[in-house]
């Protein structure tokens, strides 16, 4: 298995070919000179500076951002708080339901979830005689939360499995109480799961459109449903000019990820295959 | 110890309360619009209108399996050369896969207009070289073509994991009996790898079913799927609202349904999902 061979590595490159002939078909239309992303007329730079020119963009930009980080963070601890408890849990029952309850959003059709979200706040509006940007900010936070929620608890869970509990008892025997043992001992454990799934949070957030469509409002635009009125009409080249910017920023994070992570893992791989 | 379960209820309390209020609820809210008319009265007419509906929910089945079913096609044996390449080179494939989730998906999508277009990339080539161009675009092919882009890494991500747990000795133990590379496919790697097919197809199958973007953007006006028709009721307002519950309702089930079908197939608890 270890002889590479030569059909594997075209199957390989052609499936990479799919996955990325649109992107570079984006990013070579990005520099187009004409309005069209369909024909070429032309290399310019020019949607790049209309980009940073187009307020509503720029304001949606920052409306993702703000949505992503309140929401993954608040998600984080929410979410860490109640893996604890669930980790804890006596009854059997009782966790089982819970994690029931986490895995529904995950199951769930995203148009779903926010059609039913978007219920419930038209409900609340009517039932509280709100008619008026009902749906907005806190709106759209509330769902962002909602959604992050189950993958924060999901990579957490297994890192706490993972720690010894007898680190914890030992803390508690040694003197220490329980809520300061907990954040000397548990927390810096699992630390690494609460780490990825503020990351998961925070892309999940930046990515999502469809719960966000149901329940943002005309003040509270991200900048996928930006990006969906304007596809709506006719997209110019300056979205592609955004996404080619997104592409190269998440290129490099990625890679500078990987060149740490890399540096940090062969240890475990190796016991792995032990 | 009866001090720190009690405050192990504390950490849990605010994300109970949070799941009640934002994903029961809400599920409760539509139940309740679906069997509702506007002034609250118990009614079965938006339950009754569903079966207007019977071509898009078919259809929608119809193009997600076909969807679901080729990416499995294809990311079964990528999965499988990825897992069984070297150290570095997993980790540039994996990279490559995540990648082009991180983009917009709206504008990923938008980007297969420019080269299906009846003047895109593909048709210019096409009679360049003196054939008639090729009704590509607004087909079901393409909302296919479309939905097999979009997911198809969820489903390659999964296998992979799973692939990489599979005990190497097992496979060695296998060749030792003198199994053949395609024996040890079929009869140790396929049936340890069906978790991993399990959580792959519900992250494919699911999007799929519920899409409404890239049935209007690649589809056209022939292709209404169900997300379609939810998206229109949420448009048209107050009024439509009911029948639009009463359709993620009966989407709900349905896709409760096939999942339920296909948990029978394995003993996964889910935990490959993340």
């Amino acid at each position: 298995m270890k002889k590479k061979s030569f059909a594997g590595t075209l199957y390989t490159v052609l499936i990479l070919f799919f996955l990325y002939a649109p992107i570079a078909v984006m990013i070579v239309f990005s520099f187009n000179a004409g309005r069209s992303t369909s024909v070429m007329s032309g290399l310019s730079f020019k949607w790049y500076g209309e980009l940073f020119r187009d307020r509503a963009t720029i304001n949606s930009l920052v409306n993702t951002v703000i949505v992503a980080v309140i929401s993954s963070i608040v998600s984080t601890i929410m979410g860490t708080a109640a893996a604890t408890a669930l980790f804890r849990y006596k009854s059997n029952v009782l966790r089982k339901s819970v994690l029931t309850v986490t895995n529904i959003p995950m199951m769930n059709p995203d148009i779903v979830t926010g059609f039913a979200l978007m219920l419930l706040f038209v409900f609340c509006g009517r039932a509280l005689g709100i008619q008026k940007d009902l749906l907005g900010l806190p709106t759209l936070l509330i769902a962002h939360i909602t959604f992050e929620l189950p993958y924060v608890i999901l990579n957490v869970l297994p890192k706490l499995r993972q720690t010894d509990p007898n680190l914890f008892e030992a803390a508690q025997d040694l003197g220490c109480p329980p809520l300061r043992a907990y954040f000397k001992v548990i927390l810096p454990a699992i630390m690494p799961g609460i780490l990825s799934g503020l990351m998961m949070a925070f892309t999940l957030s930046v990515d999502d459109f469809i719960i966000s469509y149901f329940v943002s409002g005309p003040t509270s635009q991200t900048l996928p449903i930006q990006i969906y009125a304007m596809t709506k009409r006719d997209v110019t080249p300056d979205m592609y000019a955004l996404s080619t910017i997104i592409f190269l920023v998440i290129l490099v994070m990625l890679m500078l990820y990987n060149g740490i992570s890399s540096q940090k893992s062969p240890k475990k791989v190796r016991q792995r295959h032990r | 110890m009866n001090r720190s379960s009690f405050r192990t209820r504390i950490a849990g309390s605010p994300y109970l309360v949070w799941a009640a209020l934002f994903i029961l609820v809400p599920l409760g809210m539509v139940a309740y619009y679906s069997f509702t008319d506007q002034s609250g009265r118990f009614t079965l007419d938006n339950m009754a209108r569903i079966s207007d509906y019977t071509g898009p929910f078919l259809l929608s089945i119809w193009l997600g399996l076909l969807a679901t079913v080729i990416c499995l096609i294809i990311a079964y044996p990528l999965a499988y050369l990825i897992a069984n390449s070297g150290e570095k080179r997993q980790r540039t494939m994996m990279l490559l896969m995540m990648l082009p989730m991180w983009m917009n998906f709206l504008l990923r999508t938008y980007s297969w207009m420019t080269i299906l277009g009846d003047n895109g990339l593909i048709n210019t080539l096409v009679t360049a070289i003196g054939l008639d161009p090729l009704k590509l675009i607004n087909t079901r092919g393409a909302v296919v073509l479309g939905m097999v882009y979009d997911f198809l890494p969820y489903m390659v991500l999964p296998i992979y994991t799973i692939m990489l747990k599979i005990d190497r000795s097992l496979v060695e133990a296998a060749q030792d009996l003198g199994a053949g590379r395609l024996n040890v496919v079929k009869n140790v790697i396929f049936p340890l790898s069906v978790p991993g097919i399990v959580s792959g197809v519900t992250m494919v199958f699911v999007p799929s079913v519920s899409t409404f973007y890239i049935s209007q953007k690649l589809g056209g006006t022939g292709t209404l799927l169900i997300g379609d028709i939810i998206e229109q009721q949420f448009q048209l307002g107050e009024t439509s609202l009911h029948v639009g519950a009463s359709l993620s309702f009966v989407l709900m089930i349905l896709i409760f349904v096939c999942l339920t079908v296909m948990n029978r197939f394995s003993d996964s608890d889910g935990s490959v999902l993340v």
